[in-house]
């Protein structure tokens, strides 16, 4: 992007993180994407009641490269999978994707072939929400979980290590299959 | 200057808006609660001396429209007891990213071991975090319960503890896990 990618990691790198991971998460300004029932949560959530204005998100933008964050809010078909991936593609960097209600994050009820079975097969998803549909409570939630993620966020020297440690973990990690917890 | 009027009319809902009370919730800082019955988390209850009260039957699965649950039962052994009655249930796993909050599960159970709680914050940056187990379904231990596996109160059978002849953990009770733990913390070190 711009110079704080080129600072060299330190006291000044830090300072440049957190400086803007403030203003990241002061001003992150969600794309139109309702797929179902949970858009209509969402748009409450934009409603004087709720008032997601309060934390700098009231503009639901319209278009995709004037957006920082896709809520993505009901079950995507196989069909809508390129297109949401297109939308995706279309945002600007730094970009954060938040996978509201259960088909969204996992397929929820509807398991069967027309549904992907959860965005993370499509998108990389940041924030996972349960609740068919959530209450408008429980998206803000999210979002301020999200708010968070996004003021500790790396950049520069300490992302590529971060995303070096990410990896060798993931090499090492136990596959899911053999994961066993309690079962027998 | 016929528009006048009307324009007059428009501004004055706006301006008499401001005299108004403001709807807006503002929920980190102040939760309202939810209506008494709103669907929410799941609870898993125990018996008041502290006795899990799931059979591991798999009614709540079955009942399941999302296939969220997961229930494997196991037999109570005489020193390993988890609830009154012949079986409990050893695996219990909701997954939060499939459970639609519609209850019929808690239609479903028979002994009122599952329930609903009106806690709904339930969101998290991974898929294998919103799978809960048993431990973090299960109830706090209130006063008078002690945690199981323990033996169920002298001179009773499971069904006293459904009809609700048990009130609390008995000194027996008390003392048979406390010996427990001293025998896990003798072992541990």
């Amino acid at each position: 992007m711009g110079l704080e990618e080129k600072l060299p990691s330190g006291i000044l790198l830090t300072s440049v993180e957190k400086l803007a991971g403030y203003m990241r998460k002061g001003s992150l300004w969600p794309a139109t994407f309702g797929l179902a029932c949970c858009a209509i949560e969402m748009m409450a959530v934009g409603t004087p009641r709720y008032d997601l204005a309060r934390f700098g998100m009231e503009v639901f933008r319209a278009s995709p490269r004037q957006a920082d964050l896709m809520i993505v809010a009901g079950r995507v078909s196989q069909k809508m999978a390129p297109v949401l991936r297109q939308v995706y593609d279309q945002m600007p960097n730094p970009k954060w994707v938040l996978s509201m209600g259960v088909c969204a994050s996992s397929g929820g009820m509807f398991n069967n072939y027309a549904i992907v079975q959860g965005v993370d097969h499509v998108v990389p998803v940041d924030i996972y929400l349960a609740g068919c549909p959530p209450r408008p409570e429980m998206l803000i939630d999210a979002i301020l979980k999200l708010h968070d993620q996004i003021a500790n966020e790396k950049l520069g020297a300490h992302r590529v290590a971060e995303l070096r440690e990410a990896e060798r973990a993931g090499l090492t990690a136990k596959p899911t299959a053999q994961l066993k917890g309690l079962l027998r | 200057m016929i528009a006048l009027p009307t324009q007059l009319k428009g501004f004055g809902v706006t301006f008499s808006t401001m005299f108004k009370k403001v709807v807006t919730e503002q929920y980190p800082e102040e939760k309202k609660p939810t209506a008494p019955r709103f669907h929410g988390r799941h609870v898993l209850n125990r018996h008041p001396d502290g006795l899990e009260r799931c059979i591991g039957c798999e009614l709540c699965a079955w009942a399941c429209p999302a296939d969220a649950i997961y229930v494997e039962g196991a037999d109570n052994a005489v020193d390993e007891r988890y609830s009154p009655g012949e079986r409990y249930g050893r695996v219990y796993q909701i997954n939060y990213l499939r459970c639609i909050f519609c209850g019929l599960c808690i239609e479903a159970c028979p002994t009122r071991a599952l329930t609903m709680s009106n806690e709904y914050e339930l969101a998290e940056d991974s898929r294998a975090k919103l799978i809960y187990e048993k431990q973090d379904l299960l109830g706090p231990l209130l006063p008078g319960m002690a945690p199981a596996p323990h033996p169920m109160v002298e001179g009773t059978s499971d069904e006293d503890y459904y009809k609700g002849h048990v009130s609390r953990a008995t000194p027996a009770q008390e003392e048979y896990v406390a010996a427990r733990d001293a025998a896990a913390d003798e072992a541990g070190r």
